[in-house]
């Protein structure tokens, strides 16, 4: 029983992967609130000062769509890491999404900073459901890579 | 729900006399969600539903009309037996009462088919039946709601549904494949409008929805929304009616007399003093518009309009010009001169003096006129081509951000320079390729951005694109679509060698200079429970699922939303929808503008069929298609169209009218469904293997999305007339002044001969055509030629000559002109010239080099559906 560096590496992604769990959760949160964003005027009452609750929800929202970036980019970081420990189901497994990410920062509409939501088009029922139905599919993916991960780690751990 | 209830009061004024109490209680809200109010509350009591409103129950034994054998060429001129239903009869049909059993039988809902009903369900084949046309304008079929509310419902042009039959569920909708959507037209000109100014604006307290017609009163003291069917209270001020000045009777309040009423708003709305009236007037003069003069004809309606700018005595005024420089004029009173300031750092562009660049009307009126008289002289000798309209917009932004207002930005070619600045994308060999057009979407979104920035501060963006070049009105409309504002594009504007063109850029202006304005205002759409907002389409910032953010709105805008069915509509026999405009008028007053529209709720396939508006449907789907054009690709959305119309076909004859399975069978109320996708696929904006510049095809996109229902449809299905043999027979008597009434012609150019003069109407353009052995005595008692071969290849106007013909010919177009805001362009047409191709693009049931004839269209609709 050694610590190699597949290992360090499984360690180090399973790390990643609850915060990446956590960006999840934040994203599905953000978007359920935008779509039922204000439709209980009972619930702005109950609060003394409903402002300060709105502006708290607005920036979580804003939070949670800066975090595209920061996700996509730890996402990819620990598949390089995968691909230099020669770990290639792991790496296999991590490609359907790797390209999906590739693919939706390829499409985004066109900005000039970086960002992956138009706030003209996010509120579009369509693409509010496309969003909310991405947030429930990639926590899905991150949990079960979760396990995975713990898995593999304890595997190569034990093998080697 | 104790607690709910206080803390209710305190926020929103309810009541009991207590206003003086509750006004200083309530917390100063800072945004404008939270005026409006919210919308739905989850927990809002369920009650049963309303009275259902009586059907009507026909005798049965409606003859209905079997197909018509022939396929009908001649358009026989026929008595409008029945324009209130939108339908007409055409001679020779027999009852054939075989058809009648099996089409009841197979269409279901036997009893309830009202007669109404059974003429826009009567089936018909349209590949048999040439003639379906109406041979004049047909009102919307009117909803089947009892007499009571169908007299008090929204007029068909402020406010109008997709299915006038709404259905039950989404499964129901989803059967038709027809699109459930609103088209609205919210702040349109009116001539008669209840106003209402009362301490308490009586709205139901969980979703905020606005007294209207269709509320019940349970008791004096108590009503109940047809919304939510929660039960609220009736204040007491308004037992008190106001008009018949009597006590006790709330149900006739105008309130709950009219479905379009306006209230002048409490301080309650307001999130700040309501501003001023703020006109910024942003002027390209580089040499380029210089050259085109422009300059000459705006400042020239400016100054004939400058009393007529809608406003107080608190308005204000300001000017910028650009080239690649922006230039600030100080316009303080009191300086014998206006005084010129020019910036020349346009990668950081600053306000030189924050003070009198935007400058009080009444005070500053002579500068002003000073200014406007000198400007068009000013420039005429530059020599700067370059154009930095991207630091011009930044600067108006800064010297607005304060007060909000109206931007109107008059552009004349591609931005050069500084932020903003864009690349020529248009291939010109690529124009009328049958693939792919590309650059529809913008090429940046810095003028997004601003927009959306713009918006925030309550700035309306109008942008008047005066070009001959390609300047990428993808990128440019941008900074108007977000901001609520307008587009307006002249191509290859000139004002010596386009007169046309320029006559309509002043009559444009006129009217944009004049028009109501409303300032920092936001729309809501409320719908019953159960309904919900899918998408919206038109020119604003959507805020949140249904509200929109409206820098600046103007008469001339209208909207579209598309729906869907969230929950079941089953517990209820109507829905309702409700448009509520919060806007500051031009005098400072905070008003709401609420329209309320009702609808039946149906169970039956074949009623939804029955209330299609096909020409809401029609304007919805365009509305769609240039979405999925932008997002996807245009021949998605060219397909997309197709099937729409293919999809719904299908769905009828799924249904069960399989009387004649050879041939195209649709409703009658469909019927003309086919005709107007195949007009909307050779619009401008969707059309392909016909040359079209990039410029005008995004153009017209804009159009389609931001102009009021009528002008969409006669855009993409322009009325043609023939008036060379106008008879006063059938004609209308209005104020002494008799208006023939020539009947609408199919656009084919079957329907043309050479001896007639014809006038299409295409809402923004008119064209009279005349042909080569034309009437004599037309074209002398009309045009005021002695002969055809005389006549100039560039006549824009009908001269007012005092002869019966002329006179009658006038009253004709003035009749046809009465209702709308802005002067078409007009083009005489002679057979000969060059001009006639853009007569003849219109007649969109002919078959052009690239695109079907109607007919061929048919066969291929029939094609897909037995795919």
């Amino acid at each position: 029983m050694a610590f190699t560096f597949a290992a360090f590496c499984y360690m180090l992604a399973l790390l990643l992967t609850a915060a990446l769990i956590f960006f999840a959760i934040w994203h599905i949160i953000a978007f359920d609130e935008l779509k039922t964003d204000y439709k209980n005027p009972i619930d702005q009452c109950n609060t003394l000062n409903p402002t300060v609750d709105r502006v708290k929800k607005i920036k979580r929202v804003r939070l949670a769509l800066k975090l595209v970036l920061p996700e996509y980019l730890i996402h990819v970081f620990f598949c390089v890491m995968f691909l230099c420990a020669a770990e290639w189901l792991t790496l296999g497994l991590n490609m359907p999404l790797l390209s999906y990410h590739i693919w939706r920062y390829m499409s985004r509409p066109v900005m000039s900073g970086p960002g992956l939501y138009d706030p003209t088009t996010i509120m579009n029922a369509d693409i509010l459901a496309y969003c909310q139905k991405e947030g429930w599919c990639k926590l899905a993916f991150y949990l079960l890579s979760f396990f995975y991960y713990l898995y593999g780690m304890i595997y190569v751990l034990v093998s080697s | 729900y104790a607690l709910f209830t206080c803390t209710y009061k305190c926020l929103y004024v309810s009541g009991d006399s207590s206003s003086t109490t509750t006004g200083s209680a309530s917390p100063v809200p800072n945004s404008y969600e939270y005026v409006e109010g919210g919308g739905y509350s989850g927990t809002s009591l369920q009650s049963p539903p309303t009275s259902v409103p009586a059907k009507q129950a026909p005798p049965f034994g409606y003859n209905y009309p079997t197909m018509h054998p022939a396929y009908q060429q001649n358009p026989a001129p026929r008595p409008d037996s029945s324009p209130s239903h939108g339908g007409y009869n055409p001679p020779g049909y027999q009852p054939y009462s075989q058809v009648l059993t099996l089409l009841s039988s197979a269409l279901g809902g036997l009893g309830g088919v009202s007669e109404l009903e059974a003429e826009t369900l009567r089936p018909v084949n349209l590949l048999q039946e040439r003639n379906i046309l109406p041979p004049k304008y047909t009102p919307p079929p009117e909803p089947n709601l009892s007499n009571d509310l169908r007299k008090v419902n929204c007029s068909p042009d402020t406010f109008r549904c997709t299915l006038t039959n709404i259905p039950q569920t989404q499964a129901l909708l989803n059967k038709a494949r027809l699109p459930l959507g609103l088209l609205l037209h919210p702040f349109r000109d009116l001539t008669q409008l209840p106003v209402i100014t009362s301490n308490t604006i009586v709205r139901c307290r969980s979703c905020r929805t606005y007294i209207n017609p269709f509320v019940s009163f349970l008791d004096q003291r108590r009503w109940k929304r047809n919304l939510c069917y929660r039960v609220n209270d009736v204040p007491d001020e308004f037992m008190y009616n106001p008009v018949t000045r009597s006590y006790g009777e709330p149900h006739k309040r105008p309130e709950v007399q009219n479905s379009t009423v306006e209230f002048i708003a409490s301080s309650d709305y307001m999130l700040r003093p309501p501003q001023p009236a703020v006109y910024l007037f942003v002027l390209d003069v580089s040499h380029n518009a210089v050259e085109s003069g422009y300059l000459n004809v705006f400042c020239q309606s400016l100054l004939d309009n400058l009393e007529k700018l809608p406003g107080d005595t608190r308005t204000r005024i300001g000017f910028v010009t650009f080239d690649s420089t922006v230039h600030f004029y100080n316009l303080q009173e009191g300086l014998s001169q206006p005084q010129m300031l020019v910036v020349s750092d346009i990668d950081d562009v600053f306000i030189p003096t924050h003070d009198n660049l935007l400058v009080n009307l009444k005070e500053s009126k002579e500068l002003v006129k000073d200014l406007l008289n000198a400007l068009p002289g000013m420039f005429t000798h530059t020599r700067e081509t370059q154009s930095a309209l991207g630091p011009a917009l930044q600067a108006a932004y800064k010297l607005m951000c304060p007060t909000g207002g109206r931007v109107s930005v008059f552009q004349t070619q591609l931005p050069t320079l500084g932020a903003g600045l864009l690349q020529s994308r248009e291939d010109p060999n690529l124009r009328s390729s049958t693939k792919n057009v590309q650059h529809l979407g913008p090429a940046t979104d810095f003028y997004k951005k601003l927009a959306l920035d713009c918006s925030g501060q309550q700035i309306g963006v109008d942008l008047f694109l005066l070009s001959s070049q390609y300047s990428d009105l993808a990128s440019l409309a941008c900074v108007s679509k977000y901001s609520a504002g307008s587009v307006f594009y002249y191509p290859s504007f000139h004002h010596v060698h386009n007169t046309a063109q320029s006559q309509k850029f002043q009559k444009d202006l006129q009217r944009y200079l004049t028009r109501k304005i409303g300032f920092e205002a936001v729309m809501r759409i409320r719908c019953t429970k159960g309904l919900s907002i899918h998408t919206f389409h038109g020119n604003f910032f959507v805020r949140s699922t249904d509200l929109l953010s409206l820098a600046n709105v103007n008469p001339d805008s209208g909207f579209a939303v598309q729906m869907s069915i969230e929950g079941s509509l089953a517990d209820t026999s109507l829905a309702c929808f409700q448009a509520a405009l919060l806007y500051t008028s031009s005098k400072g007053k905070r008003r709401i503008r609420v329209h309320t529209l009702c609808l039946p709720v149906v169970s039956q396939l074949s009623e939804v069929f029955a209330g299609a508006d096909i020409q809401a449907i029609t304007c919805l789907l365009a509305n769609m298609a240039i979405d999925r054009s932008i997002s996807s690709s245009l021949s998605d959305a060219r397909d997309a169209l197709v099937n729409a119309v293919v999809d719904c076909l299908t769905a009828y004859r799924a249904n069960g009218s399989n009387i004649q399975p050879s041939g195209l069978i649709t409703p009658a109320a469909l019927r003309l469904f086919p005709l107007y996708v195949l007009a909307l696929l050779k619009q401008k904006a969707l059309r392909t293997g016909t040359s079209t510049r990039l410029d005008e095809r995004v153009f017209s996109m804009c159009e389609l999305k931001c102009q009021p229902l009528l002008q969409i449809m006669r855009m993409a299905h322009p009325d043609l007339y023939r008036i060379d043999n106008m008879t006063d027979q059938a004609a209308l008597h209005l104020n002494e002044s008799v208006i023939p009434q020539p009947h609408l012609l199919q656009l084919t150019a079957e329907k043309l001969t050479r001896e007639g003069a014809f006038l299409m109407d295409c809402g923004s353009v008119m064209f009279l055509w005349l042909g080569k052995c034309c009437n004599e005595t037309f074209i002398r008692d009309v045009l005021g030629y002695p002969n055809y071969a005389s006549l100039p290849s560039n006549m824009t106007e009908i001269p007012e000559l005092q002869t019966m013909y002329s006179e009658r010919t006038r009253a004709f177009i003035s009749w046809l002109l009465e209702s709308r805001t802005f002067h078409p362009a007009f083009h005489v047409v002679k057979d000969d010239t060059s001009a006639k191709t853009s007569f003849f693009q219109h007649l969109v049931e002919d078959r052009t080099e690239s695109a079907f004839s109607y007919y061929e269209f048919l066969l291929h609709i029939q094609q897909q559906m037995s795919k």
